[in-house]
């Protein structure tokens, strides 16, 4: 057991399941000589060699349309896209290659592509490096979206994401990448030292897809967040001084249903909290779902809490992230309401 | 002031009713083009990606070389191969036509690619094929009814009824299945290459796309990753001069040849007669040859013309001449293969009509076989259940629920 950043966590997940099977390669941008501009993969191009960390022109359609092909003949690359706000690019490769490969070949083909890609705001990034866009991943049949919350999750979920046999989609949360964070940006930065998911085990361990986590446990309202929000969602339920689970889905597709249903037939009451805008955020398919499998137990309407609809901006950082105070107003609204 | 800039538009050479015009086409003559060492520098041999390297002449007979010297045996059954390729789009545009299968697509015209390339590589070399590499499939040995099952979405389609007609794809053939996105293909056959070179494998690959998709980013994706890490692909132009409407001067087919493109990046490129069986041959076993020897990639180019229609749903008469086909001076490559053969006595005119006869026999044989297995509106049919497999490798719960969901709909015991 060691103290890890996320960082560090990821760059050990890669390093163990490098270790262990032979056939995963790694290719991105500056991931290689450099080791990732977030140092995600750093040393092991000298531990594995050139041809298993490999340095990719800059070009994200390129990286992951030849990493399809890689898999495809029987390697299991794991694909760097450098901001998950650079994604687009590849997106036809993801959406109509990647996606559904398995699906249009009878069951024949496939490439088991794990695209691990930072996402979120919160660290002075503007526009072009602050999104987050998993909502238009989870509407794709045919790939799993993965967004862990603390260090420990981090590696188990992403050992189990490159041994999957199906593509998978890894958002790395950059505003949690070197210690957790409340929502409060006027606070010092925490270290992931006081956290306990930065106590993560040296060896190899899996964390299965589609399970999720209830890191705080009440009975008078579910909250059901995932990233950096798990983080802000805590510490408002402190400052709103109430009972309440916090979910954090870990997995957003597969999506761990029965967990969110058992909460929430518990406590009567929801709120959902994501970083992303919140028209077609993966919010609203939380709250339709749970309207479809706990209507009858909701005592209040599902609150919803999200970024703005405007672009990600820089001036205004922390009025569009949703911190500690949107949530707080939104546990009040949830708790009201009759 | 009158602004100097003007917008423009290219402009085909000839529009329905107007005489059909190739004077575009910059050709040269049989046997012209030298043949170089397979490890030549790439700047060393730029000329080939202007000039065409041809093997017949307009007499049938090769020279220079470039002339593979093949075989009649392998000759004969490159043509055997053409035309089952040929009898095969016969029988399934008008089985769309009869409205037994929904839509086609025909390679009328440019058979020499798919057959000449595929009887170059070896079977171990894996193929990521376009919309119009029927050929290639036939050349390995799928079988002419499992292609039909396929069109059909019958019992037997190996695509399950996912695929709209003619997306095939035979994984024991090492040819990967088709998508109906263009040119997405092509960085991952760089990718398959890449991986081939990691593992130290001496296969390489090969790819296919219209002179339209060359538009695509997926082309210049692909040709930047090649250049790059010297994969062993072959990435093939088939320059069939029209994108459905669209004549290959709006892809920037018109100041210079497609076979160019990767010269910025120091891919050699060669533009090659595409009706021409000897010459597709010989320039493939060259790239071929240069790729195994690490020598990286290779462009090629392939002059030919789209016989036919872009698709059952296309109406190539409202926007080129209709004999346009008749006047492309690189002709047609089943005629000018039959043309070689007969000139050198290995081959006759009836004999030429018995086995296309033959061959139209198979076909038929085959379609009625292929349509045992279930049509669109007759016969067997698939089991819907397996609408909800193969999206992950293991069903996950959501889906085994709306597989549920939809069965009750249907009043189909679970």
């Amino acid at each position: 057991m060691s103290q890890m950043t996320m960082i560090q966590a990821i760059n050990s997940a890669l390093d163990a399941v490098m270790e262990k099977d032979p056939t995963v390669i790694i290719l991105g941008e500056d991931v290689g000589y450099f080791g990732g501009v977030f140092r995600c993969t750093d040393g092991l191009q000298a531990k594995y060699g050139e041809h298993r960390v490999i340095d990719a022109p800059i070009s994200e359609g390129g990286i992951i349309g030849s990493a399809i092909g890689i898999g495809v003949n029987g390697l299991r690359p794991v694909a760097e896209i450098q901001f998950a706000d650079y994604i687009y690019p590849g997106l036809d490769q993801i959406v109509s290659e990647l996606a559904r490969l398995r699906y249009r070949s009878g069951g024949e083909f496939f490439s088991p592509v794990t695209i691990r890609t930072p996402c979120g705001g919160g660290i002075r990034g503007g526009q072009t490096h602050s999104q987050s866009p998993e909502a238009l991943f989870t509407h794709i049949s045919g790939i799993n979206t993965v967004m862990p919350s603390n260090p420990y999750d981090a590696k188990g979920l992403l050992i189990s994401a490159i041994e999957s046999d199906d593509p998978v989609i890894f958002f790395e949360p950059k505003r949690i990448y070197n210690g957790p964070f409340d929502g409060d940006p006027d606070k010092p930065s925490q270290p992931w030292t006081t956290h306990p998911g930065g106590e993560v085990p040296d060896e190899y361990y899996e964390i299965p897809l589609g399970k999720a986590a209830l890191v705080e446990e009440g009975n008078e309202l579910s909250i059901i967040t995932y990233g950096t929000m798990v983080h802000v969602a805590q510490a408002a339920v402190r400052k709103a001084g109430i009972s309440a689970d916090v979910i954090d889905l870990r997995t957003l597709v597969p999506l761990d249903i029965a967990t969110l249903k058992q909460s929430v037939e518990k406590t009567g009451r929801c709120l959902i909290a994501h970083e992303a805008s919140k028209f077609c955020g993966f919010g609203a398919e939380l709250a339709a779902t749970i309207q479809e499998e706990c209507f009858f137990h909701l005592e209040a309407p599902i609150e919803r809490v999200a970024g703005w609809e405007t672009p990600y901006p820089h001036a205004f950082e922390w009025d569009y992230f949703p911190g500690q105070d949107r949530v707080v107003a939104g546990i009040r609204n949830v708790m009201e309401s009759l | 002031m009158t602004p100097k800039s003007r917008l423009y538009i290219p402009q085909p050479s000839a529009r329905p009713g107007e005489a059909p015009d190739f004077s575009y086409l910059s050709l040269s003559e049989a046997g012209a083009v030298a043949r170089p060492d397979t490890d030549v520098p790439a700047r060393d041999i730029e000329n080939m990606a202007h000039e065409l390297v041809r093997v017949l002449d307009d007499d049938g007979i090769a020279q220079g070389e470039w002339n593979p010297d093949l075989a009649p045996a392998v000759l004969l059954e490159a043509l055997r191969l053409m035309l089952l390729t040929r009898q095969y789009d016969d029988r399934m545009r008008r089985m769309q036509r009869q409205g037994k299968i929904s839509f086609y697509m025909e390679s009328l015209g440019e058979e020499a690619v798919s057959i000449g390339q595929g009887m170059a590589l070896e079977t171990s070399d894996m193929l990521f094929p376009g919309y119009r590499n029927q050929g290639l499939f036939i050349l390995r040995n799928t079988s002419l009814v499992d292609l039909m099952c396929q069109c059909l979405s019958n019992t037997r389609d190996m695509c399950k009824g996912r695929q709209m007609p003619i997306m095939y794809h035979n994984k024991k053939g090492n040819l990967f299945s088709i998508s109906g996105n263009l040119a997405t293909q092509y960085p991952q056959a760089v990718g398959w290459a890449m991986a081939s070179a990691i593992k130290g494998e001496e296969h390489i690959s090969a790819s296919w796309v219209g002179d339209g998709s060359t538009a695509e980013a997926d082309f210049h994706y692909a040709l930047t990753f090649a250049a790059v890490y010297h994969a062993p692909v072959i990435l093939n132009v088939v320059n069939n001069q029209w994108a459905i409407s669209t004549f290959q001067g709006f892809a920037g087919g018109e100041r210079r040849p497609f076979a160019a493109r990767g010269l910025g990046l120091g891919i050699p490129g060669i533009r090659v007669d595409g009706n021409d069986l000897l010459a597709v041959y010989a320039v493939t076993r060259w790239a071929a040859q240069r790729a195994r020897d690490g020598g990286g990639p290779t462009l090629i180019e392939h002059v030919t013309y789209r016989g036919g229609a872009h698709s059952t749903s296309d109406d190539p008469s409202r926007y080129r001449p209709k004999d346009e086909w008749e006047a492309f001076p690189l002709g047609d490559p089943v005629q000018r293969l039959k043309q070689h053969l007969i000139t050198n006595g290995h081959w006759s005119d009836e004999q030429h009509a018995a086995l296309n006869q033959e061959l139209k026999e198979t076909v038929l044989a085959a379609w009625k076989e292929a349509i045992s297995f279930g049509t669109m509106t007759e016969g067997p049919k698939l089991d819907v259940r397996e609408m909800f497999d193969d999206v992950y490798a293991e069903i996950p719960e959501h889906l085994k629920r709306q597989r549920q969901q939809l069965l009750a709909i249907k009043g189909i015991s679970q």
